[in-house]
């Protein structure tokens, strides 16, 4: 008996039993769709995490002033002061985990070329920084030792700010206004694009500190040698939380906070953050392998009830097929084909039904997914295996029945 | 005479029943020439059933020898004895024993489709097979929407689709009324005029009437070889043996 026959005969003898077909595909559609939504979930959570990382920088902390308390009023991050470029230079001689401290400025303000603006983010940094969050330069050069020293007026600017002043024109030798102050762009950041929550990362300036600091507006906020925050990045991603640790322990006593006081700044372990919610995503992941596996099981085992059924109530056929010369495997693959084709119609809802619930969950939710046809395949096959796995035992039992005791059956 | 289509010799079937050996059929000997018309009747117990599942090598014998158009078949395995049904031999059943979800075409090109014949061929075999017993125009028609007589016909259509050596008929009347059994029976008649073996089961006198030669069980033993040329013998010593059945045919 050639398989298309037996395809044929088996979508036949399903579509005889309508109602009784689609119940027994409930637990394989069920398994399938929780194994589509499981991969597209978590590959989303993983690629979310790999963008943030990459946005970041690797192994990347940030150290964040502290809050003010005064008189029970607590002031909100930022709102006490007190990390230095004095502090940065101490961690670099004091934390041994740490590979470079940057320290940074940040303001906002409005960037003037020729007669457009735009509003964006203006960093005040040292090339250390643009090394610590690896942001390369696309065009043009990074900041000299010189410049960072002496308060030059020069600028790095972001894809966006390209395309919004420059209209994507190369801008390297052009000068710009931020805060009505000339600066002379001297190279250009590749770009990092969107993250996938919609923050633009390419949406800056960077300016040297020492600049920002005599320049800029910010500078008045940031007396002396007082800074926004200082960037860290560790020597590995194993040394994160060592580093963590040395410069807590650095800063307090620099800053000179008794043991049991609070700290005055943040130490801000973003890829520990990351971590810790990719955790709780790969235990959503987990469980939705939990119901793919129990549905997929007790799936399996509806199909392999309901041949047992159908062989029993088919004894008679099974007698009929052997007299006119059916072999036993080809009683064997009629009823594995049918189990198989009851797991496939199942697998192909199922999907249908995974790639929707991750559809929507993508449009209206906040989950991070991927739609990969690899998870599908996979799934079909998956489904496949299951019919053919649950399906042998009853068309086994068919294939040996006794022709002349099957024919009698009533 | 040529090799005959049925040659038994000796041939036993015996059943466990618990601890008891049940003897179905003793030392049934019997030549079966083609083109024969051959009834086999008998009370319920007699043997004839079990006689009718050894000759249509459904079932295997426990003793004896059994040659199906020359092959000996006695000890063939599940398998090539399906083998053998597919090629040589066309069931007829009491109750028709057709795939109800299927229409009358695709019930007689069964024993095609394990044949692996192609799809074409397979109709173009099917529609002559439903043409030659009157029902040409109720191919696509499924068996719940024919008599008991058409889907009967159906069924000998089936059998002979592949031009099988031998027909076997267990009870083919059973469950049609008198005239549609006559009609059945005279079809039947027909196809062994055709140059087909046609082997009848039966325990109707009337239905055996239409062969030449009527075989009667008792107990498990043939006890009467009956044809319309006269009485048979029965006893084995008068057969020639099966290693004769060279010079018997020339």
């Amino acid at each position: 008996m050639k398989l298309s026959d037996s395809l044929l005969s088996a979508v036949s003898s399903l579509r005889a039993n309508k109602l009784r077909t689609a119940l027994t595909t409930l637990g394989i559609i069920i398994g399938v769709s929780a194994v589509i939504a499981m991969v597209g979930v978590g590959k989303g959570a993983q690629l979310r995490i790999e963008e943030t990382i990459q946005g970041l920088g690797e192994n990347v902390l940030f150290v964040r002033n502290g809050t003010s308390v005064a008189g029970g009023v607590r002031g909100g991050a930022n709102s006490k002061i007190s990390l230095t470029e004095a502090d940065a230079t101490a961690i670099i001689a004091g934390a041994p985990s740490i590979l470079i401290a940057a320290p940074t400025l940040r303001a906002t303000g409005q960037v003037i070329f020729g007669n457009t603006n735009w509003f964006s983010t203006i960093y005040g940094v040292g090339d250390t920084y643009l090394q610590a969050r690896d942001w390369q330069i696309e065009n043009g050069r990074t900041f000299s030792t010189n410049e960072e020293r002496s308060s030059t007026k020069v600028a790095i600017v972001g894809q966006t700010i390209i395309d919004q002043l420059f209209l994507g024109q190369d801008p390297v030798g052009e000068t710009i206004r931020i805060d009505r102050i000339p600066f002379r762009v001297v190279g250009t950041i590749r770009a990092k694009g969107e993250s996938s929550w919609g923050r633009d990362h390419d949406d800056v300036v960077f300016v040297p500190l020492s600049a920002a600091r005599s320049r800029l507006d910010v500078g008045k906020r940031y007396r002396g040698n007082l800074v926004r925050d200082i960037t860290l990045k560790a020597r590995s991603a194993d040394l994160l939380e060592t580093a963590e640790q040395e410069v807590t322990d650095l800063l307090r006593e620099r800053h000179r906070i008794r043991p049991g006081a609070p700290d005055d700044f943040y130490v801000r372990n973003v890829a520990q953050y990351l971590k810790a919610r990719a955790k709780s995503e790969r235990t959503m992941s987990l469980l939705l392998a939990a119901v793919a596996g129990i549905s997929l099981l007790v799936g399996g085992i509806g199909i392999m009830n309901i041949m047992l059924v159908s062989v029993t109530e088919r004894t008679r056929e099974v007698g009929l097929r052997m007299a006119v010369g059916a072999r036993r495997i080809d009683i064997l693959v009629q009823f594995v084909t049918e189990a198989m084709a009851v797991s496939l119609i199942g697998g192909a809802i199922g999907v249908a039904l995974g790639l929707g619930g991750l559809l929507t969950a993508a449009r209206f939710g906040d989950w991070p997914v991927v739609i990969s046809p690899f998870s599908a395949v996979i799934a079909m096959g998956f489904a496949a295996l299951i019919g053919i796995f649950f399906g042998y035992y009853p068309a086994h039992k068919a294939s040996r029945l006794d022709p002349i005791v099957a024919l009698r059956r009533e | 005479m040529s090799v005959p289509i049925i040659r038994t010799r000796q041939l036993c079937r015996e059943y466990l029943v618990g601890a008891q050996t049940v003897k179905a059929l003793i030392d049934f000997s019997i030549d079966i020439q083609h083109g024969e018309f051959v009834a086999i009747m008998g009370p319920s117990g007699s043997g004839k059933s079990t006689c009718m599942h050894l000759l249509g090598c459904l079932d295997t014998p426990s003793a004896g020898e059994y040659h199906l158009d020359g092959q000996n078949i006695s000890s063939l395995d599940a398998d090539a004895l399906a083998g053998i049904r597919r090629r040589k031999i066309g069931f007829v059943f009491q109750s028709f024993n057709l795939l109800g979800g299927a229409n009358a075409i695709a019930n007689v090109e069964l024993p095609l489709v394990y044949g692996g014949v192609s799809r074409a061929q397979r109709l173009e075999q099917a529609r002559a097979a439903l043409d030659s017993v009157g029902l040409a125009d109720r191919g696509h028609h499924l068996p719940a929407q024919l008599s008991g007589g058409q889907m009967q016909r159906v069924a000998i259509a089936r059998a002979i689709v592949n031009r099988p050596a031998l027909v076997l008929a267990d009870e083919p009347t059973g469950a049609l009324d008198t005239q549609t059994g006559q009609e059945i029976m005279a079809l039947l008649e027909s196809l062994n005029r055709c140059g087909m073996t046609v082997v009848v089961i039966t325990h109707e006198a009337e239905i055996a009437a239409f062969a030449q030669r009527v075989l009667y069980f008792r107990d498990g033993r043939l006890i009467e070889d009956r044809s319309t040329s006269g009485v048979n013998a029965v006893t084995a010593t008068t057969l020639p043996k099966i290693g004769e059945a060279h010079h018997e045919a020339q």
